[in-house]
């Protein structure tokens, strides 16, 4: 099969769509000309026209709000946030109008909004354009929050995510856009549920984005190393969070680490690690660790950056220490 | 204008009036729990407004939005439930006075964000743009709202899109207990359209008759492709910010002022002077409002509250859309 990258799969993802519903538009800034700043959104332009992929003024709470606006009365707006740093200047339309129309009206307003954004560090984009603030959003009730990890999945849970009638942040990491793998031609859809990337009996890592990929790199380094077989979930979707197969494969490993590429206070690995033992508690044979970035923005320098962000060496050491205490409880 | 417009109009103020009246009623006894923010006062331009609007014509209102609803056509009944947190309100008792909303008659939503409600209206009227449609949108907010980020963000993307949008800024005098000459430096929020390169115009929101025919001028310029309106309605804001304020921020003086500028009052004397109804008539209209309005709040008294299985329920629509996904196959040499 031919490998397309992240950023070919979004693009062939927003022409399906954009080809088979001529409610979907997108807007953003400097998405139509430009290709966006993300560069998922080129040719768009050229094959669909103007008035449904819109250059904006750098006004992020418009862009959102004009979104909300327009699913409201039957649309199905794709807007882009450049970074996801800007939910900042958003705020008020995600927090207290995307998120809580459906329910504060009940039920009577539907609304098919999906922002896409770009998080992530590791570039050199500095502490204002290299956030991960899933946790912020999946915190309010109200918005899905979806984040893939490489470009099959991402072309099939952005077709869901504009299907779906309710908001979705569909957020993407900026070190995936290059990385290539094998994806159909053809449409098909993902559905906002965990996925086994590898399976092992010994322990589970939990993790999504591209901490999956470090993820992956470190079970391989066990294997090959030390024997150790290692299960990766990637939970794709942190709303709706389904706990089903992340529950099945810690009754299995009898203990997990937790990998995100977010700081570690009030990050996501904390509701993760809630949920697994009020599940799992009679299986768990180790507490669970979390692997994530220091509790502080994310810095310039290289080195810096490198030393800040989870690797397959902080991994695997978790790894590591929760297996010795596994075995210290076996 | 002729009579049974005029009286239509002066009906839609009456009912407003009489609704707000009650809520404060209801207020006093704790039914509404939590504040209650009435129009009383401001009702000539929801009425003068709203009666150029079809249900396919959109509003965005704002946490004093009832008279909004009403003129936009909504049932008393079910706002007086929704106020009381009873099942059958218009949002089945989730949201309160200041969210009601109802696609219906076209109302997009009460807001209790000051300014929330604005690039709201701009995405609606963009819809209608796309859809080729020749609806348009009203935006209600208030003085306080012209100096929120929202505004001029919505202001600026409606003009850069010609869109069929009207931008109603209720200028009350105040933002709870601030003037609105401490918060604004200028005489007339209308001139701030000359900014965004869209006409902007001064009304005296409280003349029911220049209140329906500047917003028809404004309605013949948005559908016509002309770009957006600002309208700065002169108004003012006759009840506290809720029931229960204690108003120190203003004398009685000034209030009574204004009474004397009441908009329902203005109109019944054009009504008296130009149309030859009596006191009389006009006394009978308004006896007649007043018996169904209490008629809908004592029916809505009635309703159930919701049922506690509900609490989590309409979060999420869990249907999916139903659309068939068609590959696309770029042009050689494209990609």
């Amino acid at each position: 099969m031919r490998k397309i990258s992240m950023r070919e799969a979004v693009n062939e993802a927003l022409h399906i769509a954009f080809n088979s519903d001529s409610n979907v538009f997108t807007m953003g800034e400097d998405i139509a000309v430009y290709g966006g700043q993300l560069r998922c959104s080129y040719d768009l332009l050229d094959n669909f026209g103007p008035e449904r992929v819109r250059d904006t003024p750098i006004s992020e709470m418009a862009i959102v709000g004009a979104g909300v606006g327009a699913s409201m009365i039957g649309k199905r707006p794709v807007v882009e946030l450049s970074y996801i740093d800007f939910i900042g200047t958003s705020f008020d339309q995600i927090l207290n109008q995307a998120a809580k129309m459906r329910y504060m009206y009940g039920g009577h307003v539907n609304m098919p909004l999906v922002i896409r954004t770009q998080c992530g560090a590791g570039l050199g984009n500095g502490a204002q354009h290299s956030q991960s603030l899933e946790a912020i959003l999946a915190h309010i009730p109200g918005i899905r929050v979806v984040m893939p990890s490489n470009a099959y999945d991402a072309k099939g849970l952005l077709l869901h995510a504009i299907r779906d009638n309710n908001p979705v942040v569909f957020i993407e990491h900026k070190a995936l856009y290059k990385v290539k793998c094998e994806v159909p031609e053809e449409p098909y859809e993902i559905e906002y549920t965990p996925d086994v990337k590898r399976t092992g009996k010994d322990l589970t890592i939990v993790t999504y984005s591209a901490m999956v990929n470090r993820s992956l790199e470190a079970a391989e380094l066990l294997q090959k190393e030390h024997g150790i077989e290692v299960e990766v979930v990637d939970v794709r979707a942190l709303e709706p969070l389904d706990m089903e197969p992340i529950i099945r494969s810690v009754k299995k490993t009898n203990c997990a680490v937790i990998v995100h590429e977010a700081c570690e206070k009030g990050g996501f690995g904390g509701e993760l690690i809630a949920q697994i033992q009020q599940h799992t508690f009679k299986s768990l044979k180790a507490p669970i660790l979390r692997v994530a970035a220091p509790n502080v923005p994310v810095p310039f320098a290289v080195n810096l950056e490198m030393s800040y962000l989870p690797d397959k060496t902080k991994i695997t050491k978790a790894v590591m220490t929760c297996l010795e205490n596994k075995k210290a409880n076996a | 204008m002729n009579k049974e417009k005029l009286l239509d109009l002066y009906r839609m103020m009456v009912q407003i009036r009489e609704f707000e009246n009650e809520c404060i009623e209801l207020a006093k006894s704790n039914a509404t729990r939590a504040a209650v923010h009435t129009y009383i006062g401001e009702e000539a331009i929801a009425a003068g407004v709203c009666a150029h609007m079809s249900n396919q014509d959109y509003i965005t209102s704002t946490h004093r939005g009832h008279g909004h609803c009403i003129a936009k056509g909504a049932d008393l009944e079910k706002m007086f439930a929704e106020l009381l947190g009873r099942e059958g309100g218009y949002c089945k008792g989730k949201g309160g006075s200041m969210h009601i909303a109802d696609l219906a008659t076209g109302n997009l939503g009460a807001n209790g964000i000051v300014g929330g409600g604005i690039p709201l209206a701009v995405g609606a009227a963009l819809g209608i743009q796309l859809d080729n449609k020749k609806n348009f949108v009203v935006s209600f907010f208030g003085d306080g709202a012209a100096n929120e980020g929202s505004f001029h963000e919505a202001l600026n993307m409606a003009s850069i899109w010609s869109l069929p949008v009207i931008f109603v800024c209720e200028n009350n005098e105040y933002g709870i207990s601030t003037h609105v000459s401490k918060s604004t430096n200028i005489q007339n929020i209308a001139i701030r359209a000359m900014s965004y390169g869209i006409k902007g115009v001064v009304v005296d929101g409280n003349n029911i008759l220049e209140v329906y025919e500047e917003t028809r001028k404004a309605v013949d310029d948005v559908v016509s492709g002309q770009g957006p309106v600002l309208l700065e309605m002169k108004t003012y804001r006759m009840s506290g910010h809720y029931f229960g304020d204690n108003q120190n921020y203003r004398t009685k003086d000034e209030v009574n002022q204004w009474k004397e500028k009441d908009p329902i009052l203005r109109c019944e004397q054009i009504l008296q002077k130009e149309y030859d109804l009596t006191e009389e008539d006009l006394l009978t209209i308004r006896k007649n409002i007043r018996t169904e309005v209490l008629a809908a709040s004592e029916k809505a008294k009635l309703q159930p509250e919701p049922m506690i299985e509900d609490l989590t329920g309409d979060l999420f629509d869990q249907k999916f859309a139903d659309i068939e996904w068609k590959s696309f196959v770029k042009a050689q040499g494209k990609g």
